[in-house]
């Protein structure tokens, strides 16, 4: 049984009230699972649905058409069940602000009915470096500590699939450590993990699989190994001090002065040069590299049909 | 605790942490009503030919207390965690919404029996009533505060903007339990507005709820329980219906 399984989920939010038209399609016919033990990775530019996805995983909203089921639940007709098999850490910082970290931990194991649930409460406060905070209020804690705080509450019934939303959105380096280094371990004692984020370094680093979504439907879905073998393979780096002229800027991802091309060969790279050299430029410390997950995104991004591995 | 034990416990907490306000503000107000108006129509004609005003005064403002603060309470309660955002830790629960229900009817409950003896508390002092069948007077409170904790869990679905609850509050939640006969008893208006009085739901809280203490109502206590039970029904079937539904809270 897959841990999470998107049946032909489909999306459309209504028009606001005082517009006509056919409203937003958020999502269309998203099909794919997720087995169970995997740590699996969502990417897509802003406004892919990657968000409205996960929503409607974790019943914050509902799906205009098709299923969504949690290791066999279907999060509408039997949600009891399939929201005690998910820990959802939201992407908003949210909080209650008339509790302390202790009780808002507390309060949220006894909506899932768990009673006496201390010690893994005191593991969870000890795992997030916590535990000097467990009886501060909301109010008083620091953003990251509150992005701290929504993590061990999404985990407070020990849920056998984690959702991650966009975790690590403005986080500091010593807790996004903190954070992978716990969610991994907890992924190796057989937690299944949905990641969402921004940072591909990451996803590359920690998923095992990965489906990229553009405008609603998936336009990549394959083994990160894989992603990464059937991309171009290299990547030519240099830097310029001008501007490079239009033709050759659609091609190339342009970072301040850093300009990178994907290459498949040394003729491609002697090409791409060439180019260059004819613009009048210069190119300063060029250097090949191999292609990385940020690659793959923005070559699947930038190609119109959908391609499915 | 089950998990829609833990959610009225919440609930519960919520407001006693802010005691000050949830509990004193409200008991302080009625304390100023009874100091007003007890002071300037004390001495008026005794109310059904045989209570003083003041006495008269005092399970109103009780009720009234009881009747606004259980509001209060399931209607700020959800619209501050909407628009704070907290209620994803709920919306991301197994409760259904029953236990929604009650946890949020039942914790308004507790609050509007809280202020109310407070109110009693302090406003008897000023005049004391009989408790000529305690039952009633039980009976009245916590079906009335049920009723209104239901309608505030409508508004605090409904609403979107503080000042959107402000609206429901200001335009009908007050201007109806002012209007329900807490100062003065139906009898005393002209026919007209007796009949428009007749029309308010929550007149029958009041009159019930003063029987109790009296032994003497406008109607009968047995016409405002029917009524007051009927009216708490359709509401909270209208409010798990927006539960159940998810209106406004999932998309």
């Amino acid at each position: 049984m897959p841990a999470i399984s998107f049946q032909s989920v489909s999306k459309t939010y209504p028009p606001p009230r005082n517009q006509s038209g056919t409203g937003l399609k958020a999502l269309e016919e998203v099909s794919f699972d997720i087995q169970q033990g995997e740590f699996f990775g969502l990417l897509g530019p802003n406004g892919a649905g990657k968000t409205t996805l996960i929503s409607i995983l974790a019943g914050l909203s509902r799906a205009s058409s098709g299923h969504v089921l949690v290791h066999g639940s279907d999060v509408q007709l039997d949600y009891a069940n399939a929201r005690r098999k998910l820990g959802v850490v939201p992407q908003e910082l949210v909080f209650d602000p008339f509790f302390t970290v202790r009780e808002a931990l507390r309060i949220q194991s006894g909506y899932f009915g768990i009673q006496r649930n201390d010690d893994w409460i005191d593991e969870l406060l000890a795992s997030l470096g916590l535990a000097d905070k467990a009886n501060a209020n909301m109010r008083q804690l620091s953003g990251g500590m509150k992005r701290r705080v929504l993590v061990a509450q999404a985990l407070v019934h020990r849920p056998q699939v984690i959702v991650l939303d966009e975790p690590t959105a403005g986080v500091d380096v010593e807790l996004r450590q903190t954070l992978w280094q716990f969610i991994a371990k907890l992924n190796k004692q057989g937690s299944t993990v949905l990641l969402t984020t921004h940072y591909l370094e990451e996803a590359e680093a920690l998923c095992s699989r990965i489906a990229m979504l553009k405008q609603g439907r998936v336009v990549a879905l394959a083994q990160t190994s894989e992603l990464l073998r059937a991309a171009s393979s290299n990547v030519l780096r240099f830097k310029i001090d001008s501007e490079l002229p239009m033709h050759l800027a659609r091609q190339a991802r342009i970072t301040g002065r850093i300009v990178q091309f994907p290459a498949h060969n040394a003729h491609e790279i002697e090409q791409y040069l060439a180019a260059v050299r004819e613009a009048g430029l210069v190119a300063q410390d060029v250097e090949i590299r191999k292609a990385d997950l940020e690659d793959v995104f923005l070559q699947v991004m930038n190609e119109q049909p959908a391609v499915a591995a | 605790m089950t998990g829609w034990q833990t959610l009225f416990y919440k609930e519960v907490l919520r407001f006693w942490k802010v005691g000050f306000q949830t509990v004193g503000a409200p008991v302080l107000t009625a304390v100023l009503y009874m100091l007003i108006f007890g002071h300037v129509l004390q001495g008026q004609a005794l109310v059904y030919g045989k209570v003083s005003y003041t006495a008269f005064l005092v399970p109103g403002l009780v009720m009234m207390s009881v009747l606004q603060n259980s509001f209060a309470n399931s209607s700020s309660s959800l619209i501050q965690s909407k628009i704070m955002g907290s209620l994803v830790f709920v919306l991301l629960t197994p409760l259904s919404h029953w236990h929604w229900f009650w946890a949020y009817v039942g914790s308004s409950v507790v609050r509007g029996l809280l202020v109310g003896t407070g109110v009693f508390v302090v406003t008897v002092f000023f005049g004391q009533p009989g408790f000529v069948a305690p039952l009633w007077i039980v009976v009245f409170a916590v079906l009335g505060s049920a009723m209104l904790g239901a309608l505030g869990v409508i508004a605090g679905l409904w609403a979107e903007k503080f000042d959107q609850m402000a609206t429901f509050q200001n335009f009908i939640i007050m201007p109806m339990t002012f209007l329900s006969g807490v100062f003065y008893s139906i009898h005393s208006l002209p026919p007209f507005w007796q009949k428009v009085s007749h029309l308010n739901p929550f007149f029958y809280m009041i009159d019930g709820f003063r029987y109790g203490f009296f032994g003497v109502s406008d109607v009968s206590p047995w016409l405002s329980l029917g009524l007051v039970t009927a009216a708490f029904l359709v509401i909270s079937a209208v409010a798990v219906n927006l539960l159940r539904t998810g209106y406004k809270i999932r998309m």
